[in-house]
Parts: C-alpha cells; structure tokens; sequence
C-alpha cells in the first residue's frame, strides 16, 4: 500500500470508552473535512473509523487512534492507525468473513471497514496486539 | 504533617483575637478575585461561617482536615464550593476564597519575626492549603454531578416520539445513537405504540451524521421489537452518503421498508392504510 508523505503533525486519540469512540469521529471528520474529501468519502472514512476505534476498544481493550493528513504527490488523503495491546486476532480469515464475530455485533464492522477506505493494511499477532492502517485519498 | 494540638489551639486564639480585622481583610482579597460578582455582605457571611468553623475545629484540637474534628469545617467548606460551582464561578476563584485567609494570616504574623510563629504560619498554611484543595475537590464533584444530571435531561430530550397522523407515531433520531440512547429510543416507541395503538411506525434518521454496524444493529432491533408487538417500521432519512456507505459496510435491512425522507415515508404509510392524497386543482370556470 502506499504510505504517502506526513503533511503536519499527527492526532492521537485515545480509546478507552465509548466516549472516546464518538471524539475518534469527530477528530477523522475534521480533518476529512480540512482535506476536503467529498460528502460521500467523509461519511465512509469516519464510519470506518467508528469501526475500528470500537473494535480497538471491545476486541482490543483500548488502545489509540492517531490521524494524520497525508500526501502522495498528486493527492491529499488522511490516515488512520489504530492500535492496541490486545489478544491479538487468531484467524484473520475468519475475522474478514461477513457475518462472522466473536462479539454481539453483526460481524460486517472489519471487512466492511475495509470496502470503506481506499487503503488498509492489518497488522496482527496473537497475545500481542493489532494495528490497522487505513488511507482515504481525495479525488 | 498537619499541625500539633497546640498550633491549633494557638490558631483558634489568634482567629478569636483579630476576627474583625481578619474576616474583613479576607472578604476585602477574595472581594477583589471575584470583581463584584458577589455581595460584599455575602461574602462576609461566607468568610464569618468559614472562621467561626476553623475556630471551633481548633479549640477541639485539630490536627488534619481529614480528622474527626474536621467534620463541620469540611461540611462548610463543602457548601461554600457547591454554591459558587452552582453561580457558575470557576474552579480557581473558588479556591481563592479559602487560600484569600493565607494572605489575611501572613499579613496579621509576619509583624512578630520570632522562629516559633513562622513555624506555626508554615502549618496553617499547610492546613489552609488541604482546605483549599478539598474545596476544589468537593467543586470539582458538583460540576460532574451536574454534567451528569444535563447529559440525563439530554437523553430524555433528544428522544421524542411525535404521532405524525392517526395510527403513524416518528422517532426523529438526531445525534449520536449509543447503546444507551438506543435503549431509550426502544422503549420510548414500544410504550408510544401501545399507548396510541399506532399500527406504523416511521424511525427518522436524518440527523444521525453516521450510520455504523453498532447504529444500524440498534434500529434493527428495534424495528424487530415493533413487528413483535405488530408494529410495521419504516426507516426515513436515508440521504445519498448514509446509502453508499451501508451498500459498502454490506448491512442488510431485509424486507423493513426505508424512504430517503419522512414525507416519504408518511406518503408510503398513508397509501398503505388506504388515505388518498390528493392536490387540489383550481377549478376553471368557462
């Protein structure tokens, strides 16, 4: 995936409650907005990473999200890691699967966070944590 | 730390001994932080309750805030930053109301230059200094008591559910849709339902600025819950970007009918129901 050049200094936010999930949202739609993604492209980035930052928070046990506007030459884009110390995922596969969760929810937030962004790299290994990178470009 | 029975029998004398000329100073300092925005008479209420307690607390002997003695002056100091977190004033000039006694202090003991009364000021200072800080304390908890009760005052506001026409009640959902809100929601409609007998109802979400799997799972259930007690929902509000991201998060709605607004939805529910909408046309006359 294309990593793209840092334009400014990150923002980190924490995630430690559901709280923290809603200012992960309003952080990603700030600067989607700065970044001048459309309507469309900002409602799909922050969704994703309404996710992802509850992921982070019920699968990971917390962790942190850092948002970053970034460059490739021809575009502007914002990036996303999330992070955690958590138990890590076993089978990614399995975790990718639609409808598939080891939660209450209807299984769709990783792999449709996926279909969300235009980037998306994992990064995962068990008993020690996940990193999810994600990118979405204007156009 | 904190002061020997002694110092806070010497504390209480000296209190005793100058009470005008220290209160009157004290309101005078603390009368200046908070710029009229007080009475001077209430302030000088506040000040003489505050010096009558510290001098009922030393004559028992005194030696920590946190002690048995310290009860009633830790209850008026208590009310004192409840009434001021309540007018509105900041955590810092309510504090300053209690370390305002330090400057009152120093100003009556730096007359005598003997080690023995600096060691003395050095503990009421420290004792002022644990009052000032439970005062900030005891503010710091009124203000997320209140924030507490707004966010509850909140969640009742934010969830109304209004009847649209005979038998068609509408939740128009506006904000963040959480697990607690989404509980309210839920019960507010299912009791609205009974209570009006509404065969129809219409779940707005026009106001909701991102529709995720947690959100989407919330209206599910509810709607599921409505078709249980024999209610029919229909989701209204879906606007362009809402559409494309539930298309790519792959959230299926089934068979629940969803409208992109809640005329809509309104217009659905009245074919449904068999009232005719009809636009009344001027009649010419020839």
């Amino acid at each position: 995936m294309t990593a793209g050049v840092d334009l400014g200094v990150p923002a980190t936010q924490a995630i430690r409650s559901d709280e923290d999930v809603v200012r992960v949202r309003q952080l990603v739609r700030t600067t989607a907005v700065a970044v001048k993604l459309s309507l469309v492209d900002q409602t799909k980035l922050v969704t994703a990473a309404s996710e992802l930052a509850r992921n982070t928070l019920i699968y990971g046990g917390g962790g942190s999200a850092e948002v970053t506007t970034v460059e490739d030459g021809r575009r502007r884009g914002v990036r996303i890691v999330f992070a955690d110390q958590g138990p890590g995922i076993a089978d990614l596969d399995e975790a990718f699967t639609d409808g598939f969760t080891t939660g209450g929810g209807l299984g769709l937030g990783l792999s449709g966070a996926r279909r969300l962004v235009d980037d998306f790299d994992i990064w995962t290994a068990v008993g020690e944590g996940t990193r999810i990178t994600v990118i979405k470009w204007s156009r | 730390m904190a002061l020997s029975a002694e110092q806070s029998g010497r504390l209480a004398r000296l209190l005793t001994e100058h009470a005008d000329r220290l209160t009157a100073r004290w309101t005078e300092i603390v009368a200046g932080s908070l710029r009229g925005r007080l009475s001077q008479a209430e302030l000088a209420r506040q000040a003489r309750e505050l010096h009558r307690s510290i001098i009922d607390a030393g004559q028992h002997g005194l030696r920590d805030l946190a002690d048995e003695h310290g009860g009633e002056l830790r209850a008026v100091l208590a009310e004192l930053s409840a009434s001021r977190a309540r007018q509105g004033f900041s955590a810092t000039e309510t504090a300053i109301s209690v370390f305002a006694l330090k400057d009152a202090l120093l100003e009556l003991m730096e007359q005598s230059r003997d080690a023995d009364t600096l060691r003395d000021f050095v503990a009421y200072s420290a004792l002022i200094d644990q009052m000032g800080l439970f005062t900030f304390e005891s503010f710091v908890r009124t203000r997320e008591g209140l924030i507490a009760d707004q966010a509850e005052q909140l969640l009742e506001l934010s969830t109304p559910v209004v009847k649209l026409w005979e038998g068609v009640v509408a939740v128009p959902l506006v904000g963040t849709l959480d697990s607690a809100r989404a509980q309210v929601v839920m019960e507010r409609l299912l009791q609205t339902l009974v209570d009006t007998g509404s065969p129809y109802a219409i779940i707005d979400i026009t106001g909701v600025p991102a529709v995720d799997t947690q959100v989407a799972q919330h209206i599910l259930k509810t709607v599921v819950a409505a078709r249980l007690m024999g209610a029919d929902c229909i989701i209204s509000g879906i606007r362009p970007q809402i559409a494309q991201t539930i298309v790519a998060l792959g959230i299926e709605f089934g068979d629940i009918a969803t409208k992109a607004s809640l005329a809509d939805a309104l217009r659905h529910v009245l074919r449904l129901t068999g009232v005719e909408t009809a636009t009344r046309r001027a009649r010419r006359e020839s």
